[in-house]
């Protein structure tokens, strides 16, 4: 831990995947009670919480290298401070939006976990393996109602294809990448956000033919970057207000 | 008159009141599922309850969520309960004994559960 670019880098990485697991965890927390039907409702929901647990898991590791306690960096940081990407900060919307980013973003998240079980920082490589089984569960759900609902007959194969449209140029925001790739690379604690890109679609695509859906194609790939540098969406503020509420109307409470 | 349900996927259906048949088109109609929930392997699958899901992996989704949250799970079983073959309970007297017979009632067996604990031992 002596060399402090090594140290600025891997606090960089943590942070990131922390915040969209807290975010999306957040977001999808929001179909609690309103789900489609009452077991996919529970599933959903579980599915949120398991990322805000996976995010906190992070945000100790975090703590670990000196930074605040879990609670203070969820609840009590500027929204400038954040680094998650655009796609997770965007309202849940109808049903077909929430299931399509759920879809493409957890795709990305265990190919990102599945090269993390390698990183030489140990606590990284012990987290991603922690949480394997919790991905994979994810994949396994976000797989099925993609499949399920490309498939069906009309209206149902019309609204995944439009979502998938929609998401789709959002999702690339999670790639975007950081201004430490080259010593994340050299000290093999991360192989990289493009490598991920790459695996990711190669994950996702066999995926998207047996459902019956087709990529969009996307003429700025780069269009939705900024939220690794602290830059977000309209979105994300009002979210931060809202989730932070409890916390700051007694911030130095002992729970 | 049209049937319309709180259940979009029953209004879709375009049911009569007459209650005339229809064929439900495939993915549409959803279907009951039985599930067998297993603690640890090498026991014996229970049956613990039903799901309503549109295939057999969501099936297992759903029993996931409903049945195996809150305690240790190996493994799950789902089955359409249309495929379960049932007695009727019109025919329960085939399962009735005559007095006797009660010799062959398990219950008379003193050391049953000693045998049932030792099976389930020597499994793990």
């Amino acid at each position: 831990m002596s060399n402090p670019e090594f140290e600025t880098a891997l606090k960089e990485l943590i942070y990131k995947i922390a915040d969209d697991e807290l975010i999306i965890g957040h977001r999808n927390s929001e179909w609690t009670g309103l789900g489609p039907m009452l077991e996919e409702d529970i599933a959903f929901s579980s599915i949120a919480q398991d990322k805000v647990g996976q995010a906190y898991n992070l945000y100790q590791l975090l703590n670990q290298l000196g930074e605040k306690d879990p609670d203070q960096i969820a609840f009590n940081r500027n929204e400038k401070d954040f680094k998650c990407c655009h796609l997770v900060e965007y309202p849940i919307g109808e049903y077909d939006f929430s299931l399509v980013r759920h879809f493409l973003f957890d795709y990305a998240e265990m190919q990102r976990f599945e090269m993390l079980a390698n990183s030489s920082y140990q606590p990284l490589a012990n987290f991603a393996k922690k949480f394997k089984g919790e991905i994979k569960y994810h994949v396994f759900h976000a797989h099925i109602w993609i499949t399920q609902l490309g498939n069906a007959s009309g209206i149902s194969h019309t609204r995944i294809q439009s979502a998938l449209n929609e998401v789709y140029p959002l999702v690339l925001s999670i790639f975007e990448p950081s201004p430490y790739e080259d010593v994340l690379k050299s000290e093999n604690i991360f192989a990289g956000e493009e490598l991920l890109k790459k695996n990711w679609l190669n994950a996702i695509e066999p995926v998207i033919e047996k459902a019956g859906l087709v990529l969009p194609t996307v003429k700025d790939e780069t269009a939705h970057f900024g939220g690794r540098k602290g830059y977000h969406t309209e979105y994300l503020g009002p979210m931060l207000a809202e989730m932070t509420e409890v916390f700051r109307e007694d911030a130095g409470a002992e729970w | 008159m049209h049937i319309i349900s709180l259940d979009p996927r029953v209004s879709r259906l375009d049911l009569l009141d007459e209650g005339s048949e229809v064929t439900v088109p495939q993915q549409e109609g959803w279907h009951t599922y039985e599930v067998f929930h297993q603690k640890k392997t090498g026991t014996q699958h229970t049956h613990v309850g039903i799901v309503h899901a549109p295939n057999p992996e969501m099936a297992l989704v759903f029993a996931k969520e409903s049945f195996a949250r809150r305690g240790p799970t190996s493994n799950i079983w789902v089955v359409k309960s249309a495929d379960v073959t049932a007695t009727s309970y019109d025919d329960a007297d085939i399962f009735e004994t005559t007095p006797e017979k009660l010799y062959r009632e398990a219950s008379a067996y003193k050391l049953r559960e000693k045998i049932e604990k030792y099976k389930l031992d020597t499994h793990e």
